[in-house]
């Protein structure tokens, strides 16, 4: 994905993570546009365990590019159900499809109102400009 | 710019020195032995010798030379063109430490020559002990560490011991988001948790969260706090003294990281700022040639409440008694140590060579070296802060800097869709070297200048002359840098599928047919940008 794509049906976390909602107690976690194209282009992507417990505002995976390895920080709280097991062989596509096939973990949330603090398109794209 | 044609190193690829080898030949016919032979099989039982011989390269000595020749060509080095490669800095070395250290005295030493044989290296090696004393103010040296993350591990060690000593565990290691790689990575092989802190406005350490961190951990748990002053920004912390206390306070070791030793040398000391463990990166501040992976050496001085633990043996001196004069040995009685680092005492010709150099320039000479260091930076940061380079790369935090500075290359990327990289790949067909990118991780898109203070104006000119050029040729011509380089030995590097599928063997048999496969291509090999020293 060339171009800077924020989707509107989406949540933002400052820490460039974006949100999906599955229903009223589930959602994909994955990181946004601006965070892949920071990184560069990702070599490695290191999930955590289906069953493990990810804390909001906590690393949950490591992402590796060619510049360096981040945490990835988990935008809400509750129980790993699923993990992009796609990515171990092809993390690429963590930059080429961050919102679609570039998804990293499905998570059972803990605390399904914390969907409320997070940003919207608009505000998270306002953080970057800053 | 067209691109060049293709070069004739470009056209030849690098073959290994196994790839050259053909049964039977040799590089030399040594002449029989002057004694009557006795078989192998008659020396070493059965069951300890090999089945089949090794398997090592035969070649004729004019192709091994002719391939190591070739080899070296293939490199950027500090002989050919400015280097300036932010945090290791990459000076002139010195050809008069050369000649010393090939002296035969101290090139054909034999390490396990007997200390009572070997009292002249004994001499030097306490008296650079006593000079790195005095450089970083700072009572206990031990020159065995031999690279700068070894002496972070001693360092790491040290205080361990210092707090099993008095009874404490302790389990967290503070260390700044400035910080070099190399400090979390040690913190984790010593065992211990690293926590980090947040950088202030000013570059320095965020003094509200360094509190907030140590109330958070619990001051007992506190082992050590790891810093870099100047930081890794090539900023020099104001608030240092107030960070000792701080941790002092808690009960924690201050640990200095000397990489970027060769800003104050002779104007202010690691120990005078509060300090208690510090590594020296010989091969960096005290010239050396480096980059190659060795050898180097990380010596550590620490306070006297450490120096108990240092590593064993301490090469000592003894006074004169008898009639004779003094000595120097090796002191093995030292209870309190955390034991040997090493085998043997350490990479002797770097001692060397770093003795030298301390005495060619003497105390008033290094501290010139290291204001003209800071002055060619400040310097450097000017003329980049002109022009194109001024607002496609700013400065990450204004003010003026220590011996090294690092420029944001974001307003490029957004307005001229140049990356760093490209701009660093572009840097190599004007012969520089890059400067370190992406390092450190704070700064988005960073560009990492060390200049060194054996630069001349002109030299540092040329290269901000250089940056410009290739600012304005992106204007007109994006893609140029993008492809870059076009006139190195081999062109832009896929940093990717080596990251992904790298290679790291070779078979002997074959190795001709899994190149071809492409599955051992070794002009594709390649490595991280960044540090020539580990």
């Amino acid at each position: 994905m060339a171009e800077a794509n924020y989707p509107d049906d989406l949540r933002y976390h400052d820490q460039h993570d974006w949100v999906r909602l599955d229903g009223d107690d589930a959602a994909l976690f994955g990181i946004t546009w601006f965070a892949q194209d920071t990184l560069g282009e990702v070599v490695f992507f290191e999930p955590p365990e289906v069953g493990t417990t990810v804390t909001k505002d906590q690393p949950y995976a490591e992402v590796e590019s060619v510049k360096a390895v981040s945490d990835v920080i988990a935008p809400m709280s509750g129980e790993v159900t699923e993990v992009n097991d796609a990515l171990s062989d092809s993390p690429e596509q963590i930059n080429e499809d961050p919102y679609g096939e570039g998804w990293m973990i499905k998570v059972k949330l803990a605390s399904p109102e914390e969907h409320e603090s997070l940003l919207t398109a608009a505000e998270y794209q306002k953080l970057l400009d800053r | 710019m067209t691109p060049l044609a293709e070069a004739p190193m470009q056209r030849e690829r690098a073959t290994t020195i196994y790839e050259k080898s053909k049964t039977g030949r040799r590089a030399a016919v040594l002449p029989d032995a002057g004694v009557p032979e006795t078989p192998i099989e008659d020396l070493i039982p059965a069951n300890l010798l090999r089945s089949d011989p090794p398997n090592l390269p035969e070649v004729a000595e004019p192709e091994i030379v002719r391939h190591y020749n070739r080899l070296s060509r293939r490199n950027f080095d500090l002989d050919s063109g400015f280097y300036p490669l932010g945090s290791c800095t990459m000076k002139h070395n010195p050809r008069l430490n050369e000649r010393v250290a090939a002296l035969p005295g101290h090139a054909r030493l034999h390490p396990a020559q007997d200390p009572r044989r070997a009292q002249g290296a004994l001499e030097l090696m306490y008296l650079l002990q006593q000079s790195l004393s005095e450089i970083c103010g700072l009572p206990g040296v031990s020159l065995q560490p031999s690279a700068g993350s070894h002496g972070e591990l001693a360092g790491l060690l040290l205080t361990r011991a210092y707090h099993a000593d008095r009874g404490e565990t302790r389990s967290k290691v503070l260390a700044p988001d400035t910080a070099h790689g190399t400090n979390p990575a040690s913190v984790t092989m010593a065992g211990y948790e690293v926590v980090k802190v947040a950088t202030n406005e000013r570059g320095g350490v965020d003094m509200d969260d360094l509190r907030a961190k140590i109330a958070a951990e619990g001051p007992d748990q506190i082992a050590s706090l790891m810093l870099t002053n100047p930081n890794t920004l090539g900023l020099f912390d104001e608030n240092i003294e107030e960070i000792a206390a701080l941790i002092h306070e808690a009960g924690g070791t201050l640990y200095y990281d000397g990489a970027n030793l060769n800003a104050i040398m002779g104007r202010t000391r690691p120990g005078d700022m509060g300090f208690d463990i510090v590594h020296l990166n010989l091969h960096k501040s005290f010239s050396q040639p480096h980059g190659g992976g060795g050898p180097g050496a990380g010596p550590i001085a620490v306070s006297s409440r450490i120096e108990p633990f240092l590593p064993r043996p301490q090469v000592v001196r003894k006074d004169a008694e008898n009639g004779h004069g003094p000595s120097f040995d090796l002191d093995f009685d030292r209870p309190r140590s955390i034991g040997r680092l090493r085998g043997f005492q350490g990479n002797f010709g770097v001692f060397v060579r770093s003795y030298a150099y301390i005495l060619s320039l003497g105390a008033d000479g290094l501290t010139e070296a290291s204001e003209t260091a800071v002055l060619n930076a400040n310097y450097l940061k000017a003329r980049l802060a002109e022009g194109r380079a001024g607002e496609r790369l700013p400065i990450a935090f204004d003010r003026h800097c220590m011996h090294e500075f690092v420029l944001s290359g974001r307003p490029m990327k957004n307005e001229l869709g140049l990356a760093t990289l490209d701009l660093a790949k572009r840097l190599l067909d004007f012969g520089f070297h890059p400067p370190t990118v992406y390092f450190p991780l704070l700064v988005d898109e960073a560009l990492m200048v060390e200049p060194t203070e054996t630069e001349t104006k002109e030299s540092l000119d040329a290269f901000a002359d250089a940056i410009e050029e290739i600012l304005a040729e992106a204007e007109s011509d994006p893609e140029a840098a993008k492809n870059a380089p076009y006139s190195t030995p081999v062109r832009r590097l896929d940093e990717v599928r080596a990251t992904r599928k790298p290679v790291v063997r070779q078979s002997f048999d074959a190795p001709a047919a899994a190149a071809a496969t492409g599955e051992a291509d070794f002009n594709d090999a390649t490595s991280p940008s960044g540090g020539s020293d580990a």
